[in-house]
């Protein structure tokens, strides 16, 4: 099990993003951060410490959960399918520039299903994705833009983040066999 | 994780049924539903291109509306059939009208009905899941889910709580789903009503029955009280309904024996001044609204746990 991303990388890369979105947005001005969950919705809460250390003030950050919009849940077998969370989005996002955040951008299901959950929340000025690994393999045209590593990948392989929140350790993995 | 993801049932027929991982499962997604509730576009993809029909062979104004706006807050296609303008009326047997709206392919059905075990029937006929929405003097397992849904979000937890239960104990299914359910979540329950409407041997269902109402409600957590089903008493139980809200109706006085932070619930539709005060009812206790709002979440959960239980047997 190959190690591609370490703690302190993963720290770094999350300090360069947040000065890249401090940099393309002029600013912090009007910026929302939205973490997928789970693991999406730890590093925005982690981008938006970093962001606060850059430009001195707080990002609203929420989370959203994806489950009610997947274009997979009535066709696949139940087996291990995601519990529902609850998504927490306790401000207007009408007018906001979004910063969508996810660990891994693979087919792009995901981010679609997102996106939909994000409409029915109100009009944003735009919507800006974030991802920690990109791993290639897009069935949809969907394009991050702010990317932590860009992993090349073949399909019988899977990447796992492990997270200090949920997991107990920093550190990307990439994996034979298995999907994620 | 082993932690439980689905519900691997085709339907739900009652609360002795489930196991606590179920219950809490559905509990916990329940709460996901909540939120879908509070956005600006209450509506959520997840039950897409489903059918589902509401059948109701008994009067309902909430549970019925409850189950139709969670249908339709999961964007599924509701179908809704009251018996009065049905076939019923013309003689058709349940299993008849269930077989017929079955050949137009829906993918579940609420049932309502006065019989017992009216679900149960269906069950075994219909390729449908089954949802009970009450059936006879059986079981409502909804509204006991709902009931623990409400008590949760309150005390934060089921475990170890004294739950009072007071009224017509005989003819409440709502009261056999919350037993099921509140002793399988390790709650203590109290059953108190008149001896005339204690159902025989309810003691073995791990509760303490009792007909004195303060020995009932002395340091609850939580008073539920039940409605005075008038249409399903063909004898004389009690004297009459003044006289048993003196000895049962929960009023503002009696009340004070309960904990301090006591919450009050009825299942609806209430009876003000026999099994209820007003004042009580309408007073800063009472979560009553609260189990209402709280319906329609926990009706989504079910409906939308179920859709994916029925597709497991299907891809099996």
């Amino acid at each position: 099990m190959p190690t591609v991303m370490d703690a302190d990388r993963i720290g770094r890369t999350l300090t360069r993003i947040s000065h890249e979105i401090v940099e393309r947005n002029r600013g912090v001005e009007d910026l929302v951060l939205i973490g997928i969950r789970t693991r999406g919705d730890h590093l925005a809460r982690r981008l938006a410490r970093s962001l606060r250390d850059i430009a001195g003030h707080d990002i609203p950050t929420g989370a959203l959960d994806i489950t009610l919009y997947r274009d997979d849940l009535m066709r696949q077998a139940v087996g291990p399918r995601a519990i529902v969370r609850k998504t927490e989005i306790p401000f207007s996002i009408d007018g906001r520039k979004i910063l969508l955040v996810d660990d891994v951008l693979y087919s792009g299901r995901t981010i679609r299903a997102a996106l939909d959950a994000l409409i029915d929340f109100g009009r944003p000025k735009n919507i800006q994705l974030i991802v920690l690994v990109d791993r290639g393999h897009r069935e949809l045209p969907i394009k991050a833009d702010y990317v932590g590593k860009n992993l090349p990948t073949s399909l019988e392989e899977s990447v796992q983040v492990y997270l200090e929140e949920s997991d107990g350790r920093d550190e990307v993995v990439l994996q034979q066999g298995g999907a994620a | 994780m082993t932690a439980l993801t689905a519900l691997r049932r085709k339907d739900l027929l009652a609360i002795a049924d489930l196991s606590p991982e179920e219950i809490s499962l559905i509990l916990d997604t329940a709460e996901a539903m909540k939120e879908v509730g509070e956005r600006p576009i209450k509506k959520v993809p997840a039950l897409r291109g489903k059918t589902v029909v509401n059948l109701f062979y008994e009067p309902s104004t909430r549970t019925r509306t409850s189950f139709e706006i969670a249908e339709k807050r999961l964007s599924a296609d509701t179908l809704n059939i009251a018996v009065a303008s049905s076939s019923v009326v013309k003689g058709e047997t349940l299993a008849d009208t269930a077989l017929n709206l079955e050949a137009m392919n829906p993918d579940m059905i609420v049932l309502r009905h006065s019989s017992s075990g009216a679900c149960h029937l269906l069950s075994r006929i219909c390729k449908s899941a089954i949802v009970n929405a009450g059936d006879g003097m059986h079981e409502h397992p909804t509204q006991a889910l709902l009931d623990a849904f409400t008590i949760r979000e309150r005390k934060k937890k089921l475990k170890g709580l004294k739950v009072a239960i007071i009224g017509d104990l005989l003819h409440s299914r709502v009261l056999r789903s919350n037993i099921q359910l509140l002793t399988k979540m390790g709650s203590e329950v109290w059953v108190c009503g008149p001896p005339t409407l204690m159902p025989a041997g309810i003691a073995q269902f791990g509760v303490q029955a009792t007909s004195v109402i303060d020995e009932a409600i002395a340091d609850a957590d939580v008073v539920m009280l039940l409605r005075i089903q008038l249409e399903r008493m063909e004898g004389a139980y009690f004297p009459s309904l003044r006289e048993y809200f003196s000895v049962f109706g929960m009023t503002e006085a009696r009340l004070k024996q309960a904990k301090s932070d006591v919450i009050i619930m009825h299942p609806g539709p209430m009876n003000r001044g026999v099994e209820i005060a007003s004042e009580v009812a309408d007073g800063p206790y009472s979560v009553i609204l609260d189990q209402v709002a709280n319906g329609v979440a926990v009706r989504m959960a079910v409906l939308y746990l179920l859709a994916g239980g029925a597709n497991d047997e299907a891809a099996a």
